[in-house]
């Protein structure tokens, strides 16, 4: 436990109720913190490997780098005489991934707003098809990832195709059953509103059930990029597209025995890579609504 | 020289219920409101008050019996914009400032922007909350919030103003703050305005007409004219002919009862 006791005292360094004006400010050492008590865990069970405690998961070295190892393995050479460090390849791997994760990101986005606004204007629609949506979403991933990259080689398309289309595929869902949530989310009352008005249809679409929805949307696209980015490096597995994350993260788990610290800096990426397409939307979600909302979600 | 703003004869509405049961809200209802008045449903729960109110305004539509609102039918009034309306929760759209709330009728008609803004401001001096225009609603307190409502329903100059409890989430002292604000914009604007409410003192002193209602099945069990002095101030609760209605309309509400 002995590892675990020194990060004690950072945390309670950081818990006292300081008032920072910035709520940035707060989220990011709130972010540190857990990641500190994250390292604390990690090694701490490492260090419990060290006693003779029958532990579930093997803790030497080669089962769990140490974290310094696994940082110190970014800054090395990525292969026996290259100059490219492993940080430079898996930063052009993570571009190359992150592209086509947009793709699919915007695709799958349109895809699940249209699907959307269609369950909302019909009924009819949504009853024949929202069973099928949902039935699509327990489709492992992973099963069909090389059928639909065969029948894309097929067509003679690009490769990257495909994978954006696995990518749309786990993301869409969130997005329609978002949008269909937040389009209804005006009370009874304020379409009473617009009707005593005499709204047209389009009006009380346009003024209260758009804007309505655009928090339950931002929600979604947060999940939709975190989801495309585990969609890509499923669809790049099988695909055999050299310059991905996925080809690097295949790559690394061949070579384990001789260096399992790659393979943990390419996980660590991965995560990174997910985050940062999160926090792009947060971003833009904070630049188009204004505070009181995001305030009241 | 009165004319009549809004007239029901023989109303009734019943709501389907499952297996084939029926809820009857409202039954027999004959009512006349002159224009220019302030009348007040007031019943206990579930006497059909917001029922009838939601069929004046054209939200519901009556099973039997005619309406009409300035001797159109109510659908005809509602697309010609005669009405304004306020319910228990302000309703305001939280993405909007203060302004926006108030000028989105003037939006739904297509006013351009200019005369959008100025006449939203307009509005927002009636009931005192210019310097608030900019805010947002969730910045405002509950009454502040309710006079924006207000504000929103009077910017089309509607001829009959339907409220529905609108001060029924207000603290006691709010409320009777909100009450003397309404009789100014009353007297001010001069549109009819027809309140629903579940307390005596409430429709007593706003009041030029309350209409007592009992349920099951919702019907008007009396109407007692308030002709107390207009306009209505501070004073007019402490007055002797105040207690005096008080008196006359809980009795009708007691003679239903028995
Ligand atoms: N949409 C509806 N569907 C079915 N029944 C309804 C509906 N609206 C109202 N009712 C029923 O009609 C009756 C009258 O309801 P209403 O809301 O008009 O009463 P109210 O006098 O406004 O009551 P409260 O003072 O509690 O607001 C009630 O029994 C209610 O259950
Ligand atoms: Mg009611």
């Amino acid at each position: 436990m002995g590892g675990l006791y020194r990060f004690i005292p950072l945390m309670v360094v950081a818990a006292p109720p300081i008032s920072f004006s910035n709520r940035w400010l707060r989220s990011m050492v709130g972010f540190g913190v857990v990641l500190l008590v994250l390292a604390g865990l990690w090694e701490g069970y490492k260090l419990l490997g060290r006693t003779d405690l029958p532990l579930p998961v093997r803790a030497d070295n080669r089962s769990m780098p140490h974290l310094w190892d696994i940082v110190r393995s970014i800054f090395e050479p990525a292969r026996r005489g290259s100059e490219e460090t492993l940080g430079w390849v898996l930063t052009k791997a993570s571009l190359v991934t992150f592209r086509e994760a947009v793709a699919g990101f915007l695709a799958g986005s349109v895809i699940g707003l249209g699907l959307g606004l269609l369950f909302v204007r019909s009924p009819l629609a949504e009853r024949g098809l929202m069973p099928w949506v949902v039935a699509s979403q327990t489709i492992p991933l992973l099963a069909i990832a090389p059928m639909v990259v065969l029948w894309a080689g097929k067509y003679r398309l690009p490769l990257w195709i495909p994978i954006a289309a696995l990518a749309a595929f786990l993301s869409f869902f969130p997005v329609t059953v978002n949008t269909i949530r937040g389009l209804r989310s005006p009370s009874p009352t304020s379409a009473e509103l617009f009707r005593s008005i005499a709204a047209s249809p389009s009006q009380e679409f346009r003024k209260l059930r758009i804007p309505a929805a655009f928090p339950y949307l931002f929600t979604a696209l947060k999940v939709a990029a975190g989801a495309s980015v585990v969609g890509t490096i499923v669809g790049e597995l099988p695909s055999g597209l050299p310059d991905g994350l996925g080809r690097q993260l295949l790559t690394f788990s061949y070579y384990y025995s001789s260096g399992p610290e790659k393979l943990y800096a390419a996980v660590l990426f991965a995560v990174l890579l997910g985050l940062t397409f999160v926090a792009v939307v947060a971003l833009i979600e904070r630049l188009v609504i204004p505070p009181t909302r995001r305030v009241a979600q | 020289m009165t004319s009549v703003m809004v007239s029901l004869r023989g109303v009734d509405k019943v709501f389907p219920r499952r297996k084939g049961a029926s809820t009857v809200a409202l039954e027999g209802i004959d009512l006349e409101i002159r224009a220019g008045d302030f009348v007040s449903l007031l019943g206990p729960s579930g006497c059909g008050k917001s029922t009838l109110l939601r069929i004046v305004g054209d939200l519901l539509e009556p099973t039997a019996g005619t309406v009409t609102v300035n001797g159109k039918s109510p659908s005809r009034a509602r697309h010609d914009r005669d009405y304004g309306m306020v319910f228990q929760q302000a309703t305001l759209l939280e993405w909007r400032r203060v302004l926006g709330n108030v000028a989105l009728p003037l939006e739904v008609t297509g006013m351009a922007e200019p005369q959008r803004s100025e006449r939203a401001r307009e509005m927002l001096k009636l009931v005192e909350l210019v310097e608030f225009a900019d805010h947002y609603p969730w910045q405002l307190s509950g009454g502040m919030q309710q006079r924006v409502a207000i504000a929103r329903a009077l910017t089309l100059e509607p001829s009959l103003l339907l409220m529905d409890e609108p001060f029924g989430a207000l603290d006691e002292m709010t409320r009777e703050r909100m009450q003397m604000e309404l009789m100014r914009i009353w007297q001010e604007t001069q549109t009819t305005v027809l309140f629903v409410t579940h307390s005596i003192p409430e429709a007593v002193f706003l009041s030029t007409q309350v209409v007592v209602m009992t349920p099951r099945p919702g019907r008007v069990a009396g109407i007692v004219d308030i002709d107390l002095p207009q306009p209505r101030v501070f004073e007019t609760r402490e007055e002797t002919k105040y207690f005096d209605k008080l008196v006359e309309v809980r009795e009708v509400l007691r003679a239903e009862e028995e």
